[in-house]
């Protein structure tokens, strides 16, 4: 039984098939806050696989043919703020502008964002709403599954013990893309509700992904497609009945529940607004830029 | 069950050897090697009173499996001031009346310096989302912002 410091995806995998019980460790701040509580006790039949220097997690590329951007697991909300990282995935930098504090943006991480898979995790709806696939090693080898498919409820995900979270490929849109998250304060904060739009003018089409307001991250198909065929996606512009009703709508998918952070009722309300003012935001900017 | 391991803190090794896995960098360095510079108040991440520099970032080290950190590069608040002579912000802190009753006080410490380099002329704004991870009880802050201002301007000359 030891900490492990892996440097390379395949070591840590086997490390992870050696000893059954044993966790991924990244950024630590949630599995440490766990620790510290005394609610998990690392086994002492297992490992801890830290994985915060494996560089192939460490580490991001884009693909410019494929017009994606592969990012590494263990890249911190810090690094995503960076540029050009920043330009390439624009609601991901936002999501994480909003993570915590420095020192939590500094070592926090999105694969133990989708590891943790809370339902007010701020980057689960951009990975969400971008459709984006999550590659997964074991010792078995590496596959690719999408990322909604993961995401099973309240900090469940279909993840298999010895998978290890190597990264996530996102599409580079042309068109828009924002984040929006509703808490009692600026920083430091869990959603309340949270938000992240996608309008893809080559493909002509919307994403939306509701975080806080469900058991895990909430897509909206149906209204979707509706604000997508609502759209003049040349100009860039929509009616005001048409924002209004993409809004009604994701306020209507929403399945939010009343607890110590705030009421269902709150929740609902804040989807509706913040659907809105991301719609109109984003139709604004793109409109002008076209 | 115990292990044992190195960890290089303020350029020097330190054995730590009665350590349990798991044990969070926090308490580690408080209680294994004795440096008590770096306060705990939470232990969740909330409050950055045991704010520390890994590899160049600020982290809370209550998150931190110590372990975990070896042959990284760790400084504390005792690492800053250079031959038991206060550092220009540690200076400013006490000159403004920074300090009340200090608990906050080392971890505001490192988190300034970690900015300054990063940004030696930050917006008010700026040094307020630079500093939102560091709570403090006592001076409502004015005095803080206060003091970082100074070592701004003091560094500009
Ligand atoms: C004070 C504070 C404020 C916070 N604020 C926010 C916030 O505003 N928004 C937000 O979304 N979150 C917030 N969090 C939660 C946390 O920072 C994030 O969920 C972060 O993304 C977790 O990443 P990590 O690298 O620290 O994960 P870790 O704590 O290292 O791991 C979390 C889980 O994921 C697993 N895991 C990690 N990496 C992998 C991998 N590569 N493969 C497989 N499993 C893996 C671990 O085994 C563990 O179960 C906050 C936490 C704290 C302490
Ligand atoms: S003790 Fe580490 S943040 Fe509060
Ligand atoms: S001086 Fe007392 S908490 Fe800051």
């Amino acid at each position: 039984m030891a900490v492990f410091v892996a440097t390379d995806v395949e070591s840590a995998v086997q490390r992870l098939d050696d000893r059954p019980d044993s966790v991924v460790l990244a950024g630590g701040t949630d599995l440490m806050v766990e620790v510290n509580d005394g609610r998990l006790r690392p086994s002492p039949d297992a490992d801890v696989v830290a994985v915060n220097r494996v560089a192939e997690l460490r580490s991001w590329r884009h693909d410019s043919a494929a017009a994606t951007v592969t990012i590494g697991a263990a890249v911190t909300y810090s690094e995503m703020l960076d540029e050009p990282l920043a330009t390439l995935a624009p609601a991901l930098a936002e999501a994480a502008r909003t993570v915590g504090s420095p020192q939590i943006r500094n070592a926090g991480t999105l694969g133990g964002n989708l590891g943790t898979c809370s339902p007010a995790g701020d980057g689960l709806p951009v990975l969400a709403a971008l459709d984006a696939s999550v590659e997964i090693a074991s010792v078995a080898g590496r596959r690719s599954v999408a990322v909604l498919d993961l995401m099973k409820g309240p900090k469940r995900t279909t993840l298999e013990p010895g998978d290890l979270i190597v990264s996530f490929t996102l599409p580079v849109v042309d068109g828009w893309q924002g984040y929006a998250k509703v808490g009692v304060r600026n920083a430091m904060v869990i959603a309340i509700a949270s938000t992240c739009l996608v309008l893809d003018r080559q493909r002509q089409r919307v994403g939306l992904a509701l975080g806080s307001v469900g058991p895990t991250v909430l897509r909206v198909p149906a209204a979707e497609t509706k604000f997508a065929a609502a759209l003049d996606w040349r100009t860039m512009t929509a009616e005001r009945d048409a924002v209004q009703a993409f809004g009604d709508g994701a306020a209507q998918t929403a399945a939010p529940i009343d607890d110590h952070r705030s009421s269902a009722e709150y929740r609902r309300h804040a989807i509706g607004v913040l659907t809105r003012r991301l719609a109109a935001r984003g139709l604004d900017t793109a409109g002008r830029a076209a | 069950m115990t292990n044992h391991f190195t960890l290089r803190v303020n350029g020097a090794d330190h054995d730590v050897r009665d350590s349990w896995l798991g044990e969070s960098l926090l308490d580690v360095l408080r209680d294994r090697i004795g440096l008590l510079g770096s306060k705990g108040a939470c232990e969740q991440g909330e409050c950055g009173s045991c704010s520390v520099v890994i590899d160049g970032e600020l982290v809370c080290s209550c998150l931190v499996m110590a372990a975990s950190t070896i042959g990284q590069s760790i400084t504390t608040v005792e690492g800053i001031a250079t031959d038991g002579a206060p550092s220009d912000v540690q200076r400013a802190f006490v000159d403004a009346g920074a300090v009340q009753c200090g608990f906050c006080t080392p971890g505001l410490i490192v988190a300034v310096h970690s900015l300054l380099e990063s940004d030696g002329e930050p917006t008010e704004t700026e040094v307020r989302e630079a500093l939102a991870g560091n709570l403090c009880r006592c001076t409502g802050y004015g005095r803080i912002l206060e003091a970082v201002e100074r070592v701004v301007v003091e560094r500009r000359r």
